[in-house]
């Protein structure tokens, strides 16, 4: 099993949403998250002053998949979220010790 | 029963009254948009709290200190309105009532000292503000408004021109604002930008139409002048908000909805003291040039090291001194007062200029320094500023409540 993240634009959370539904996945956590990578922060002037933000908002997914489907998702993912500009964000994969189904206590690659 | 005009007169002074009762939501959404997302509460709290404080002061003594019979020129007397006893009965005929101009003058006070609560922004304590809205507008602001409204030693002797309250109500805040800044110290983190321009420009708007009744309302009834000068501030506050605005595109490459909001107001306090000394043209040129003006005064206070938060001293004390230097200039008027106004490019004498100048010196210097002292004094006997913990999460640790976090 892999767990899959995924940090993209804001606006970009229904294509790739839509393309993994596709894609026959099954479910995704979705959360509003700040970060920076190379695009930092940006700039923004009032009453002549500026004032940095460190951070931006971005949307992150996490899925979790069977191991050997990890890298089709991540293409998929990549896919969906891409604009070719700075910011569109990063996507990696771990791997996934334990999973359990909370409702009916299957436990592994069963849980998926 | 009163005459037909006078009825007007009464029920357009009603009216504006009602109105200028909108700019203190407006300026509380004006300063509390350009406010963090943690103090924005603190803000608001500051800004309509006047409408108490300085209201029970102003019909205790506030209204004879004001226009009361005055007392060597140097204040009104404090007992000749005291809650309006003895006054009760003028108007009953259906005409003017004392008790109008009483109302009408109060929303000057209150709305004079919440102006600087910019001054005070993110670092004040909520008990101390409320005793310095008290002292402060019994110090400054009573003495200053005998001095231009009333019949005090400098509307007597001084040849100057202040239609609404230039002197009295904005350089008065303005430089007041100052001064709380100075004596305050800056506050510890500022790096907290404008968290709601949407706030800003409900704002801003709503304190333009307050400012209809406030400078139409000053006419004193359903007259011409009372014409005249909504005309001149409608075209001010149009204007000003374009001088900002260029001025930003110049400096900064992009014309700034913050600066749109900016430059509106710095139109309306411009025109303030001039709104019945300049013909439409003269309201057009001199709402630009004071929102321009502004928007480079804006920072001015970073080279001066003071955090003057929100700028109440470039809004209002060097719009309102832009606004009446132009009359001195470029004023024309023919028929608001008994004398046309002509400013010195158009035939009028230098001397109206070394009136203006003193009125202004008169005005920011007393407002400055004794805000100043007001300030510092209380701080010695019941430190004024919040502790830095409490500075940290303010609207919680002043009011008990946040504005934005719900969990």
């Amino acid at each position: 099993m892999k767990l899959i993240t995924a940090v993209i634009q804001r606006n970009k959370l229904e294509p790739v949403t839509k393309a993994l539904a596709e894609r026959g996945v099954g479910g995704l956590t979705v959360m509003d998250v700040q970060g920076y990578g190379s695009q930092k922060g940006r700039k923004e002037v009032f009453r002549g002053k500026t004032y940095e933000t460190t951070f931006l908002p971005k949307t992150r997914i996490d899925v979790i998949v069977p191991a050997e489907e990890a890298e089709a998702v991540i293409d998929t993912i990549v896919a969906a979220a891409k604009t070719g500009s700075i910011g569109d964000g990063k996507v990696w994969a771990s791997p996934l010790t334990g999973l359990v189904r909370v409702r009916t206590g299957e436990h592994g690659p069963d849980a998926i | 029963m009163a005459e037909m005009q006078e009825l007007a007169d009464v029920a357009w002074i009603l009216t504006a009254l009602t109105v200028v009762l909108l700019m203190f939501p407006g300026l509380a959404l004006f300063y509390g948009g350009m406010s963090g997302t943690k103090n924005v509460l603190n803000m608001f709290a500051m800004v309509m709290t006047t409408l108490g404080t300085v209201t029970i002061i102003y019909v205790l003594f506030g209204h004879g200190m004001v226009v009361g019979e005055s007392l060597g020129g140097i204040i009104g007397n404090p007992l000749d309105y005291f809650g309006m006893v003895g006054h009760e009965e003028v108007g009953v005929d259906g005409g003017f009532a004392e008790t109008l101009d009483l109302a009408f003058f109060t929303l000057f006070a209150c709305i004079t000292v919440s102006i600087i609560a910019s001054g005070a922004m993110g670092r004040m304590k909520f008990s101390a503000w409320m005793v310095f809205s008290v002292i402060w507008a019994t110090l400054v602001y009573f003495p200053l408004g005998h001095w231009v409204f009333g019949d005090g030693w400098l509307s007597a002797n001084v040849n100057f021109h202040d239609y609404a309250g230039g002197t009295a109500v904005h350089m008065a805040s303005g430089f007041g604002a100052l001064g709380l800044a100075v004596a305050l110290g800056p506050r510890r983190n500022l790096q907290t930008r404008p968290h709601s321009l949407p706030l800003v420009l409900l704002g801003a708007g709503i304190l333009w139409m307050g400012w209809m009744g406030f400078n139409g309302g000053t006419a004193g009834g359903a007259n011409y002048v009372a014409q005249y000068t909504i005309m001149t501030t409608l075209f001010a506050g149009g204007t000003g908000m374009l001088g900002f605005m260029a001025f930003e595109k110049f400096r900064d490459g992009k014309a700034t909805v913050l600066g749109m909001c900016s430059g509106i107001i710095a139109g309306l306090v411009a025109i303030t003291p001039a709104a019945d000394a300049v013909d439409p043209f003269g309201a057009l040129v001199l709402g630009f040039i004071a929102g321009a003006f502004v928007a480079w005064a804006c920072t001015w206070k970073a080279k001066l090291g003071v955090d003057e938060s929100l700028d109440a001293f470039a809004v209002h004390g060097v719009g309102g001194i832009v606004g009446a230097m132009f009359v001195v200039f470029f004023g024309w008027a023919t028929y608001t007062n008994d004398e046309p106004i002509r400013g010195i490019f158009f035939g009028g004498d230098i001397s109206l200029l070394w009136g203006e100048l003193i009125a202004i010196g008169v005005t920011c210097i007393y407002a400055f320094g004794v805000t100043w002292i007001i300030a510092k004094v209380m701080d010695k006997t019941m430190n004024i500023r919040v502790s830095n913990e409490d500075e940290e999460d303010l609207d919680f640790k002043l009011h008990g409540q946040t504005a934005y976090d719900y969990n």
